[in-house]
């Protein structure tokens, strides 16, 4: 790893210890991926707001005892608190003021406090071909395949070392070549015929992390109107089930307005067909408990709800004569959370019975109350991490299927 | 580097352990899988849950999993409840940092190196000297 004469002085504290510390870090990591040089990034987001013990706060308070800022645009991920509705917070008092204290250290040293795990939707989004440097998987996948932004998988500890000094090392899908699809997933093309979009988007991505791995595949085969809110879906989904950082979708992403292009006229190393029943079999392995379960609550917005999704939402709400009779809660961001009241809708939305939660995630952090009966989402990733992360008995179904089981106060599909 | 394995090492984090040689079955996620309170394999569903790492010379093929195991890893190096030492099949630069960070916080090691050949030329329960040096 050579570093120019600029960086050295960096390293060697010329712009301070938190820069030279996070460019020991940087070299550290760019040592270990088999990086030649450092490149400049135009912004980061970071995924070190959630609280995994005083290691997460000593870190970033070494930060901001050396006075440290951070070099580019900076915005955070969800935290441990919705600081906006704090009375939300169900968990032990150490943790609110340990989870605070994280979120408050961090935009002392310069980030904004989006705490959304979807950055793309506020006006820290990026633009195609820009590099950044990204945490938070679905964040990662949606700024690669969606966006045709560059990042590679960045997590705790180095994506805060990449917003100080604004730099990464070149590697993995910051780089052209790294970025062709090796492997073609062909999709059953009725699959759109059968399923709802929001739940097809989530089959295909939990069978794409499965059979890519850390692999950047192509999908052929999905419907030519998925939404940029079912690719989001899609994502997180090969994120959780896999190490998905990149999917091209053919007409459907930027990278892949050919197959040609995806492939970048190379050929394939393996091709997979996914059936139908494959797909219908991957949600249905989502659903724990039986139709007709009590449920206790919807979650909703994992990741982050936008504005077209609680679009959505509402039109069923205000179209049923019924009240749902359990709580429907929505994850989302404070830019969107702004828009709704923008709007009107926030108040009609709480009539409606549902509870806008924002800056955290109904599945990392304690806020729902009552988990003795199920709780059903349209999120393959909130059903994937929810049983082992907040103990709760999960059903799986499309947005339409979770507000009518929400009237019902029972899961209904 | 000298574990007494011949080849080149690479080092990802320097420092020096003795400990015990314990080579997982399968690759493992730290976050998730790897509880910092205890040193213990927690995920249900790898080979060897249950096992105790806290002071083992650890060993995998590769990691897997939430770019958050270098938060974990941290944490249980903190705590002494973390490997004496990592050696792995494939570099991985999310555990380096872990290690790294420990190190700049804490001022405690964990060695973490690339070995020259996998599978390990060593049995299980083997006692392994580590010497991972800075230089490169």
């Amino acid at each position: 790893l050579e570093l120019t004469v600029e960086q050295q002085a960096m390293a060697a504290g010329g712009k301070g210890a938190g820069a030279a510390f996070a460019m020991r870090l940087l070299e550290g990591y760019g040592r270990a991926v088999g990086a030649k040089r450092l490149i400049p990034v135009s912004a980061a987001h970071i995924d070190g707001c959630l609280h995994h013990g005083d290691v997460s706060l000593d870190f970033v308070r070494r930060f901001v005892d050396a006075g440290a800022t951070v070099a580019v645009p900076t915005s955070l991920n969800v935290g441990s608190i919705d600081l906006i509705h704090p009375e939300l917070f169900a968990g032990a008092e150490a943790l609110g003021r340990d989870g605070r204290a994280l979120m408050e250290a961090h935009l002392a040293l310069g980030c904004a406090p989006t705490f959304s795990c979807a950055p793309y939707l506020t006006i820290f989004r990026p633009r195609f071909g820009d590099q950044i440097a990204w945490a938070e998987s679905n964040a990662i996948v949606f700024a690669n395949s969606v966006i045709g932004a560059r990042t590679a998988r960045y997590g705790d500890f180095i994506d805060l070392a990449a917003a100080i000094t604004g730099l990464v090392p070149e590697h993995g899908l910051h780089v052209a070549e790294n970025r062709r699809a090796t492997l073609h997933i062909a999709f059953d093309q009725g699959a759109g015929r059968d399923l709802a979009p929001d739940e097809l988007a989530v089959a295909a991505g939990l069978l794409t992390g499965r059979v890519a791995g850390d692999a950047v595949p192509v999908l052929t085969g999905l419907p030519a109107n998925m939404t940029e809110d079912h690719l989001k879906a899609l994502g997180a989904a090969a994120a959780s089930t896999g190490q998905v950082a990149l999917f091209h979708a053919v007409g459907l992403t930027p990278e892949a307005p050919t197959f040609d292009a995806a492939t970048q006229g190379q050929p394939v190393e393996r091709r997979v067909d996914a059936s139908l029943a494959e797909l219908r079999a991957a949600l249905a392995a989502l659903t724990t408990v039986p139709d007709g379960e009590r449920l206790s609550a919807v979650c909703l917005g994992t990741p982050h709800f936008s504005i077209s999704e609680f679009a959505a939402l509402r039109g069923l709400l205000l179209a049923s004569a019924q009240r749902p009779c359990v709580p429907i809660y929505v994850n989302t961001g404070r830019d969107t959370a702004s828009e709704l009241e923008r709007r009107g809708w926030t108040a009609q939305l709480e009539a409606a019975g549902v509870i806008l939660v924002v800056d955290t995630c109904t599945y990392v952090t304690s806020i729902l109350r009552d988990l003795s009966g199920a709780v059903m989402t349209n999120s393959g990733k909130m059903a994937l991490y929810a049983p082992g992360n907040i103990g709760a008995r999960m059903a799986f179904g499309s947005l339409e299927a979770c507000v009518r089981s929400a009237i019902a106060g029972e899961v209904s599909r | 580097v000298s574990a007494a394995v011949s080849g080149t090492w690479r080092v990802l984090a320097p420092g020096q352990a003795e400990g015990k040689l314990l080579i997982l079955q399968a690759p493992l996620s730290f976050w998730g899988g790897y509880d910092a309170l205890t040193g213990t394999i927690i995920d249900a569903s790898h080979p060897d849950v249950g096992t105790v790492c806290a002071g083992r010379i650890l060993a995998m093929s590769q990691t897997k999993g939430s770019s958050s195991a270098s938060s974990v890893l941290a944490e249980a190096i903190r705590r002494g409840t973390a490997p004496a030492a990592i050696i792995l099949g494939r570099p991985c630069g999310i555990l380096a940092t872990g290690a790294l960070v420990a190190d700049a916080l804490y001022g405690l090691k964990c060695p973490v190196m690339v070995a020259p050949h996998w599978p390990l030329p060593r049995h299980d329960g083997s006692l392994l000297h580590v010497a991972a040096s800075d230089a490169l």
